[in-house]
This record gives structure tokens, sequence and C-alpha cells, in this order.
């Protein structure tokens, strides 16, 4: 934890100091540039940038989460991601990794506000609670609203770390008792970058973070705020099972031979063709595998209301307002049987109502076909 | 009974015709594919991916029908403007004191099946009814949800600019989740708008025996002399 006295290095300076190689230094630059999906060309401005740069504080609140998102970005690819970047040079407040606790704690946070007043970047783990007063959720006596307005209203750049910043996650299902709520609902006016997924990936993380602080610049975002760079593609885009998908051969149950085969899991449930993450080119752990490498359906964790959007296993389109087990095509079917039992009903109906009428026409039809003139 | 005349007049011009078969056709086969997508059979095959592409060509099937579909839509609204009286925007205009005393005539005889004793000749509708154009103008604004939910999920495994432009309905509801099971509720409505249409047509062919099933092929409708002008110029086209 870098104590805010120090001088403003350079985070070149920085990780020299902590013992890494320049020959480190390269390769880390390197992977960074390839995290962020750019060219080999590109390592030589990340590698400068770094030496010039000063580095950026980084403010990281907890609310409203389970930790999975700072699980996820220690175990990122390359030692320094964590180490150097989070850990020993650029993190001035995290209540999870830090090793200053109560009033020192948030004495660091309040001397980095001050100091770093818009220039420090603000991570935020976790949805903000603003049922009862937001009481569900309080940090050294602030609710966790009050905490997050305070520590926005300086920062340069907020990132939404994971589902709960980003979306709500699993605390705002439905009915949602603490309301849930992310943080783009509640900060308007600062630029948020949103990274979804429960928890993203690391290397995601960290690519997001280095663009950040290498380029001093947004990475070039989507419509809901999500870097293109990770989010532009649906997992189902870059999946090795998808063949099978074209093919039009899928797993029916998990213990079928189809399964042990690898086709599509698409009939099991797996949401991949609705979710944009890089789960199928990125992976996780390291790179060893993802969800349906494993043979478990993508869930969407990365997606808005992914856990209210009907069952894992199972693909149905399931109806708002209607019990668990109706979906669309259910509803559909019965609705279609009563129409169409009405308009029987209705044919017998207008052939009674309307019969003088008929009988008229009729009759005369009758009478015409007599006087035809052969 | 006094007898009537009628007089043979083109109703639904040929390119009101041909938008409505190519729709028929489009409906039916984006609803057949559109449930093969959404819950594909198990195929008995032994064919390795590599040699099988039959999931492929439905959603190609799908996919390019919708194009199909969208230009039919422009066709039809193109010709709204240049078409006859009965193409023309002005028949599907809700808000009109006549509009309105025809829907509660069309709800009161032909929906409630009352029966008048004086039928008004003129309460008969020659195009479309009032209650149709309703129903018309909300099936032309579902077929704009399909359009825009169907092109924004299509938008992103394409390059051209036409299934771009509806990009943004996925940010509008949050995410492809949403817009997929909104895309797959109102195809329902599109099925139930058939079964009425197709009932209703048949009703109306069977109670005014005006030819109402056989306009849309030929385009003619058969129409009370007495409410046509100057009927006794035209006597070759009369019939009894």
């Amino acid at each position: 934890m870098s104590t805010n006295n120090e001088k403003r290095k350079t985070y070149y300076e920085s990780i020299i100091k902590h013992g890494y190689s320049r020959r480190d230094f390269m390769k880390f630059s390197t992977y960074m540039a390839a995290f962020m999906g750019l060219e080999n060309s590109m390592v030589g401005q990340i590698a400068q940038s770094l030496e010039n740069t000063p580095r950026l504080p980084v403010i990281w609140e907890h609310y409203q989460e389970c930790t999975c998102c700072s699980e996820s970005f220690i175990r990122s690819n390359h030692p320094i991601v964590a180490d150097i970047i989070l850990d020993r040079i650029s993190l001035d407040y995290t209540l999870t990794l830090m090793a200053a606790s109560g009033h020192q704690a948030e004495a660091a946070k309040q001397e980095t506000m001050k100091k770093y007043h818009g220039e420090y970047i603000l991570c935020v783990e976790g949805s903000i609670p603003l049922g009862d007063d937001g009481n569900y959720c309080c940090i050294a006596g602030k609710s966790a609203k009050e905490s997050f307005l305070e520590a926005a209203e300086g920062a340069k750049v907020i990132i939404a770390w994971g589902s709960c910043a980003s979306n709500g996650c699993v605390q705002a299902a439905k009915p949602n008792p603490t309301e849930a709520t992310p943080i783009h609902k509640i900060v308007k006016n600062k630029p948020i970058i949103r990274v979804p997924g429960c928890p993203p990936i690391g290397e995601v993380m960290a690519g997001i973070i280095m663009h950040v602080v290498a380029f001093g610049r947004l990475p070039k975002l989507d419509r809901l705020g999500r870097p293109k760079a990770f989010y532009g593609k649906r997992v189902h885009d870059s999946c090795y099972r998808r063949p099978y998908y074209d093919a039009g051969l899928f797993a029916e149950t998990f213990d079928d031979q189809n399964a042990k085969n690898g086709y599509c899991l698409y009939k099991v449930g797996c949401k991949g063709p609705m979710t944009y993450n890089s789960c199928g080119t990125i992976k996780w752990n390291n790179g060893v595998s993802y969800p349906i490498q494993s043979g478990h359906g993508c869930i969407g964790c990365s997606e808005e209301n992914f856990w209210d959007n009907g069952p894992f296993y199972e693909r149905t389109t399931r109806m708002p307002g209607f019990a668990v087990e109706s979906n669309a095509d259910t509803i559909g079917k019965v609705a279609a049987g009563v129409l169409a039992g009405g308009i029987a009903v209705h044919a017998v109906a207008a052939n009674i109502s309307k019969r003088k009428e008929l009988m008229d026409r009729i009759n005369r039809g009758k009478d015409n076909e007599k006087n035809i003139e052969s | 009974m006094e007898a009537k005349k009628f007089i043979r007049v083109m109703v639904w011009e040929l390119p009101v015709r041909i938008f409505h078969w190519i729709n028929v056709l489009c409906i039916i086969v984006l609803s057949i594919t559109g449930f093969l997508i959404a819950n594909p059979p198990a195929l008995l095959s032994n064919a390795e991916a590599t040699n099988l592409h039959s999931f492929g060509i439905v959603r190609f099937i799908h996919f390019a029908t919708a194009y199909l579909f969208l230009f039919n839509m422009i066709l039809r609204i193109y010709w709204s403007f240049v078409g006859n009286q009965f193409a023309s925007w002005r028949a599907f205009w809700p808000f009109s004191k006549k509009n309105w005393n025809n829907f509660w005539h069309v709800v009161k005889i032909d929906l409630m099946l009352f029966n008048e004793d004086h039928p008004n000749v003129k309460d008969i509708s020659i195009g479309h009814n009032s209650v149709a154009t309703l129903s018309y103008i909300i099936m032309f604004f579902l077929a704009f949800v399909q359009i825009a939910t169907g092109f924004a999920l299509y938008a992103d495994t394409s390059s051209w600019w036409l299934p771009k432009l509806f990009s943004w309905v996925i940010p509008l509801f949050g995410g492809d989740f949403i817009v997929r099971t909104i895309h797959h509720i109102t195809m329902w409505t599109f099925i139930f708008f058939s079964l009425v249409h197709i009932y209703l047509v048949f009703y109306h062919d069977w109670l005014d025996g005006r030819g109402e099933v056989s306009s849309m092929i030929g385009g003619f409708k058969f129409v009370r002399e007495d409410r046509i002008k100057h009927h006794e110029e035209i006597p070759s086209e009369s019939k009894k």
C-alpha cells in the first residue's frame, strides 16, 4: 500500500523499485496490449506511457457484493497486474486488501480524495441499497449511498466492477428487498465504465484499468457503457461449440450421448446466444477453460436481469407476470385454443342470429338459378 | 324483397394483393422457422458437424424472409400514398366521427350479432371496415416491433447498416434476453390475428355475399348499384 506522502512515481519507476526487471516490465506491457485487443505496434506506446505517467490513485469501494470481482482480478494472468497495479502502487483504499483498517483506512481514503481531487479512479464493487434510507449496507458509519456519492464527487472515472455495480445482480432479484441499485442510476454526471459479469474476467478488468491509466481516457464503450473490446461479441459468436449449433446438433440432456460428444448446449439452457462477454476467447483461470468448455451452459451472468430471466437449464421464454412454470408457448397455445373455440361459437351464433337474412338470400339465389335462360 | 343489383368494383389493386400474399408467406415462414429456432427438434443424424448445416439453413431462411417482410412493408406504406382510396392511409385514419360511427356499427352487427330492422347500405364498408383498419394499425405497429427487435438481435452478426439501424433497441430494453422474449411473444399476436382475420373473411363472404374471399385474389368486390354514381353509364359490368 502506497502512502500518499511519497512523491508520485511513474508506473515504471514503481515497478522497477519493487524488484521487477525491465524484461518483466516489457512482458507486462505486451500482456496488457493483448488483453486490450491492441496490435503489436501498440506495445511500445503502452510501455512509454507507463514510463512517463505518474501513478493514478485508485479508490476501490465494496458495497453489496461477494468480493468475487476482487478475487477474479487478483488471479488475472500476469502477477504484475495484481501485485503492482493494484496492491503496491495504485490502490489507496480497498477494505479487502489494504493493511490498514478502521479509522486509519478511512483516513487514507479521505486524504486521497482531498489530495487527488478530480484525478483518482473510483472502482465500485457491489450494488447500492436505497431501501430503508440505505441502512442495509453501512461502512464507517455512512450508508453505501453517502459513501459512494462522496467518493464519486472527485473521481475522474468510475468503473463499475461486476454485475452488482453494473446491473444490480442477485440481490436486485425480485422482489429486491433492499432496493439494490446499480451505480449508473445514482450518479449521472461522471463517466462510468460498466464491466458486468459475475465476476468479470480478471484479464478484462486488468485490460480496462490499464487502458485508463496508460492512455488517460476511457476505452471505446458501447451503448450500454461496456468496453467494446470485451463486450462486443456474444459468447455464442466465439464459442468453440458453435459448429454444432449451426449443424443443428444439440445435447438434449446433460447425460446423453450428444452431451458426451460435446454438442451445443443450446437446448439445455445455454444463454451464450444472448450474452455479451469474452469467455469464449479470453476464458477463465489463466485461459484454462470456461463454463461451456466444462460442459455447462452459459447462465448469462454479464447480462441485465440474468437472475430473473427464467430457468438456467431450459430454453423457455418466460412470461412476465405469469407463474414460473408457464412459458410464452404454453400460454400461446392455450390462448389460441380459447380463441378458436370462441370463433366456432361466434360462427354458430352468427348463423342463428342472421338466419332470416341468410335464408332470404339463399332463396333469391335459388329462384335466380331457375330463371337462367339456357 | 326487391332484387338487388351489384356492380363489380376494383377494391384491392395489384400491389395491395401482392403485398397481402407476400406478407402471408412471410408470416408463415417466419413463424415456422422462428419456432424451430426457439426450440430446435432433435436431429437423428450421425453426420459430423462439418457435413451438416441444418440449423444454419433454418436461421438463414428466417433472416432472408425477415428482409422480404421489411421491404414488403415498405412497399405497402409507399402504396398508401399513391394507391386508390381503399389502399390510402386516409382509409386507416381512425380519428373521424364517420369512422367511429362505423366502428360501433361493426361491433354491434358483426361482433355482437344484432340485427337491424332497416339496414342502411352506407353502413356496409366497401374496403376495410373501421374495426379492421384499427386491427391493421395495431398489426403494422406489431410488425414494426418484430422488425425492430428482430433486426436488433441480428445486428451484431451483420456488417450492413440496415440491421444496425435497430441496434438501439437492445440498450433500450437492457439486453438480448428481454428483446428475445418480446420478439417471441409478439409472434403469437400474429397467430391470434391470423385466426380472427381468416374467420372474419369467411364470415363476411358468407353473410354479405360480396366476394370477400376472392377480392384478395382478383381485386374485385361487388357493391350495391345504388351506391355507385352514374351507374346507368356502365351497364355492361352490372349483374343481377
